[in-house]
């Protein structure tokens, strides 16, 4: 879906925020390690970093209260959860406050008006710890339940089921569906949390917020109808397609926004039974040699099939170049890709942003941390409730956030870095056909053999569904049962009688 | 049906089994479901849940086996959650473990008033039948 350019979005031409003056990788590693090494800057306005009214230095006067006033900038997955999650903690201990979510789409809108860009993946372990919290994704808002996940290689493709042949993993749209969709049964997955927050008792205000002032230590928010508000919290949700990330690190209270790259999402319209035909209830992953190209995967939903693409610099020669692919066009009906109905190149959080909080401030979801490539709105669940759990039982002072919100944060990062070296090692197999026909032979080989255990087809599944954190995968591929596993089928996967064997046995 | 979550049930398709060795606990994400004790190869039926409500609790806390036979009495919609999944999570947030103490207060609230309704019927029948032994209702 093409992202209309709004007032206050992000001129693309400024870079991602953190090229210059780079410092040195130790004392990254030493800075953003230890948040008391932080400090809390000073404002553009020249108020005290710590954020609070003159004289209210102290943390514990930073709290939220009977009356208390938060804004939430960005109703996408983490303003609406934070939201959720606030109110229904205040509401335990009998604290009322106001919370004003500042969210200028109408997520009722089909097409980029209504959509927050995104393959609409909502993860296997989100679905079920959502579920547990009391939030069950109703039909209106799961547009296809996945079950099973087929990877495409050169060498083949093989089919990963769950172990319980259960649907615990939804395709759901962002916004109403692409922009020629018309199904008014439709309900986007934004929107459905929005509603959430709005029955906890947040107010939506369908506004652009085009600036944001500290004056006496207060957060104050600018819209675009020029409307302004102060407010004793500011929660930052707007995503890392937005210029307030920029505004917020302007303020010199030591945030630094995350780095983001370009990824390309495009809508396929097929229509039910198409879809169900050729590409059932399987997300489709892809693990092709292609130069640039680090992921892509084709996900079913109701009437449209969702495109995504990760990798260097995308432009429409790389787009083009996987849409040619044979395993790509074997997906669609008479291997003809159908031309796109909607698309756009959003961009995607790939390393966290600096100190996510101040005093009476904190950034969550993409504009803070989120897990590298996978469970973006896993991220945001997990920051957003962390977020509100501080800012309701512990307060808003950059100690409190420091101390309650920083962990999770910093659990997400430090698993994101074992993320990195697992994708560098899924990059490698895309480029090495003799590990692609290993891999492609051990999961054939797991999931027609009823006794044998799953060691790849598990660990395949957790890198592509993001369920299980990376570390987790990790200690799963250094088993001596995975390595000798894999050691075997790279000898009898490349065997050349094997090589005939199989390619007459395996079901593509 | 394509565009909904979990596993479908017919009515009176069992779900969990008494005696069974769970590791997972389950949501109702649509539907009704019966809660059955089974005790001398008779079988009970001691509770009904709705969308919604959570099961199978116990296999999380605790590494036991099923305390009761759940099978749905209306077309049902039912989702597992990993003990793994969940045990991770709570390490992270605590604040999760509350969901599940509630059903369980719930639980042992709505017992309680069982066992005090079954007290007072038990205590009712021992007077008409026996007036002066009244004492008896602790029933053996
Ligand atoms: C190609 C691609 C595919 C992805 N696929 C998946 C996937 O399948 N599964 C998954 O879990 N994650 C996926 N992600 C990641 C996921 O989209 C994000 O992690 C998630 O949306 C983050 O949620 P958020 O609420 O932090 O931000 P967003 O979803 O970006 O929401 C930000 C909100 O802030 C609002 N906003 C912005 N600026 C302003 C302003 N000035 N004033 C008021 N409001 C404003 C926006 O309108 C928006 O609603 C994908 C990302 C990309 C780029």
């Amino acid at each position: 879906m093409t992202k209309a350019p709004r007032t206050g979005e992000r001129d693309p031409a400024r870079g991602h925020g953190d090229t210059d003056e780079r410092p040195l990788a130790s004392d990254i590693a030493r800075v953003l390690g230890d948040p008391r090494t932080w400090g809390s800057g000073v404002s553009k306005e020249g108020q005290p970093g710590d954020g609070g009214t003159f004289g209210e230095t102290v943390a514990d006067n930073l709290k939220l209260t009977q009356g208390s006033r938060v804004a939430v900038i960005g109703g996408g997955p983490a303003g609406s959860l934070f939201s959720f999650f606030l109110l229904k903690t205040l509401a335990l201990i009998d604290t009322e406050v106001t919370v004003d979510i500042y969210e200028p789409r109408h997520f009722d809108h089909c097409g980029p008006a209504g959509c927050n860009h995104c393959g609409g993946i909502v993860s296997e372990s989100l679905v079920q710890i959502l579920a547990t919290e009391g939030i069950l994704l109703p039909a209106e808002v799961v547009q296809r339940g996945i079950d099973s996940y087929v990877v495409h290689m050169d060498v083949g493709s093989v089919r990963i089921d769950t172990p319980l042949h259960e649907k615990r993993i939804a395709a759901v749209y962002r916004g109403n569906g692409p922009r020629t969709s018309e199904r008014i049964t439709t309900e986007g997955f934004d929107r459905y949390l929005l509603d959430l927050a709005v029955s906890n008792g947040a107010t939506v205000q369908h506004k652009l917020v085009t600036d944001v002032k500290w004056p006496e230590g207060r957060p104050r928010v600018v819209c675009g109808d020029g409307a302004e508000a102060t407010y004793d919290l500011l929660v930052v949700a707007s995503g890392v397609n937005s210029q307030v990330m920029h505004i917020i690190e302007e303020l010199g209270l030591g945030y630094k926004t995350p780095s983001a790259v370009t990824t390309f999402i495009a809508e396929f319209h097929m229509g039910q039974r198409l879809i169900q035909q050729h590409l059932g209830t399987s997300m489709h992953v892809f693990l092709l040699d292609i130069p640039r190209l680090k992921f892509a995967a084709l996900i079913p939903k109701g009437d449209f099939i969702t495109m995504c693409m990760l990798g260097d610099n995308i432009d429409e020669q790389l787009v083009n170049t996987f849409l040619n692919a044979p395993e790509v066009r074997r997906c669609f009906p008479s291997a003809t890709v159908p031309t796109n109905c909607c698309h756009c190149f959003p961009r995607i959080n790939v390393r966290k942003a600096r100190k996510p909080f101040a005093n009476r401030l904190v950034l969550i979801g993409d504009s803070g941390v989120s897990r590298l490539y996978k469970d973006g709105i896993g991220a945001a669940y997990r920051t957003s409730k962390a977020a509100a759990m501080t800012a309701a039982l512990h307060g808003i002072s950059e100690e409190a956030f420091a101390h309650q919100y920083w962990p999770a944060c910093r659990a997400i990062d430090r698993d994101n870095m074992i993320g990195r070296l697992i994708f560098g090692v899924c990059h490698l197999i895309q480029k090495l056909r003799f590990s692609r026909r290993a891999v492609r032979r051990m999961t054939f080989l797991e999931q027609t053999t009823p006794s044998s255990r799953r060691l790849m087809s598990s660990v395949l599944w957790d890198v592509f569904t993001g369920s299980a954190p990376y570390r987790e995968v990790l200690v799963r591929t250094l088993h001596p049962a995975f390595i000798g596993g894999l050691a075997w089928n790279l000898i009898a996967g490349n065997a050349p009688n094997a090589r005939v064997r199989e390619d007459k046995t395996m079901v593509s | 049906m394509t565009d909904v979550l979990g596993k479908t049930y017919r009515p009176g398709e069992i779900i969990v089994r008494q005696g069974d060795l769970g590791d997972c606990m389950y949501v109702i994400q649509d539907g009704d479901v019966e809660v059955l004790k089974e005790e001398n190869g008779v079988q009970t039926v001691v509770d009904t849940m709705h969308t919604g409500d959570i099961f199978g609790e116990m296999a999380i806390i605790e590494h036991t086996v099923r305390s009761s036979t759940v099978r749905a009495s209306s077309p049902a919609r039912i989702m597992t959650v990993d003990k793994k999944t969940f045990i991770r999570r709570v390490q992270e947030d605590p604040s999760l473990a509350l969901t599940v103490l509630k059903v369980m207060s719930q639980r042992v609230r709505k017992l309680d008033l069982e066992v005090a309704t079954l007290k007072q019927e038990l205590g009712r029948e021992t007077t008409s039948a026996e007036p002066s032994t009244g004492r008896r209702i602790h029933g053996d």
